[in-house]
């Protein structure tokens, strides 16, 4: 994990660190990537997030990894 | 180009449905919706098809959008049955995880289970897919298991509860089409879930042999979409569909390994 400054954390993003403002919420995230919550499925540390209307509650927290999917093509 | 007057409308009623798990799908074809040219494609050759289950992958956003890859602002889940995959799961947990994620979209409960067991062929691990199908139908999912032709296999997937034993024709993405039909046709003989032949299919003669079997269903994917045209070929899939299923149910005459004619033998001029 890179070092955050101050007023800022690190998590984890599909793999891929991400320095974001310190006290973002799931929903602050997804709506600066331009993701629709209701297009994707979030887990977070391995846990499945079930209830999309609490992304705004869900504050990020250092060293948070999270994995955003969706449906793709495929057989 | 408009691929409208290649479809039929099936005259011929079949009497037995398409039943799994209680659920009755309008056609015995599924597809897949991968390596396609464009989503339009997709769509087109989907319509085409006429297939009702609709097979996805999960995968990560691509969080920098270099590419178009979700498949729900093209595919209308209220008209398609999406039946999400674990395909590229090589173990049973990953593979659990996965249908986990897939359920959590909130369309369904079900899922196509592929657990692989190796790289070069793509042929199941059969001891991760039991291992994941019990799992898996514990939590309530109904699973439709990608197996290979083994019948002990797909017997014992069934009392594991897969709702659907998917046995292969041959490899993924091969188009061999079926390698084995004796063990389709034992398969198929010996379990009381329906059995749905998944994967190999590379022409409609494939897809016709298949169905002919007696099986209850096809899945197919490559077959279409790396034709030349997909949406020609997804309409002569649907045709050959239909035309094994009911070769089927007529019942072919028997082999003979001498010829019998079919014009009179009597009546000849001269006799």
């Amino acid at each position: 994990m890179s070092e955050a400054v101050a007023g800022e954390v690190v998590v984890k993003v599909n793999g891929k660190e991400r320095r974001m403002p310190d006290g973002w919420s799931l929903a602050d995230l997804l709506a600066s990537l331009e993701i629709d919550a209701r297009t994707v499925v979030v887990e977070r540390n391995g846990t499945i997030l079930r209830d999309r209307s609490s992304f705004a509650s869900v504050e990020l927290v250092a060293d948070d990894s999270l994995e955003i999917v969706h449906f793709v093509g495929g057989g | 180009m408009a691929h409208a007057d290649l479809i039929s409308s099936a005259t011929l009623t079949d009497p037995q449905p398409f039943v799994i798990a209680g659920h009755e799908f309008r056609s015995r074809l599924m597809v897949g919706t991968g390596k396609y040219a464009s989503n339009a494609q997709m769509i087109e050759a989907i319509e085409a098809s006429g297939a009702e289950v609709v097979t996805v992958a999960v995968r990560r956003v691509d969080l920098d959008r270099s590419k178009d890859e979700a498949i729900l602002h093209h595919l209308d889940p209220d008209h398609f049955f999406l039946l999400a995959n674990t395909a590229g799961c090589f173990n049973a947990s990953d593979a659990i995880r996965y249908a986990r994620l897939a359920r959590a979209a909130g369309f369904n409960e079900w899922v196509k289970l592929e657990v692989i067991g190796d790289q070069q062929t793509l042929l199941p691990d059969t001891i991760g897919l039991l291992d994941a199908t019990k799992a898996l139908t514990d939590e309530g999912f109904k699973v439709l298991a990608y197996t290979n032709d083994d019948l002990v296999t797909a017997l014992k997937l069934e009392d594991a509860g897969a709702v659907a034993v998917m046995p292969l024709a041959s490899p993924i993405g091969s188009g061999l089409g079926m390698l084995n039909p004796y063990a389709i046709r034992t398969i198929k003989a010996r379990l009381s879930v329906p059995v749905i032949v998944d994967a190999g299919v590379g022409t409609a003669s494939d897809a016709c042999v298949v169905m002919e079997q007696g099986v209850d269903g096809i899945l197919m994917n490559t077959g279409i979409a790396a034709a030349q045209d997909p949406v020609r070929m997804a309409a002569a899939m649907r045709l050959a569909v239909e035309a094994g299923r009911h070769a089927y149910l007529a019942g072919r005459m028997p082999r003979r390994e001498v010829a019998v004619p079919s014009s009179p033998t009597t009546g000849m001029l001269g006799s």
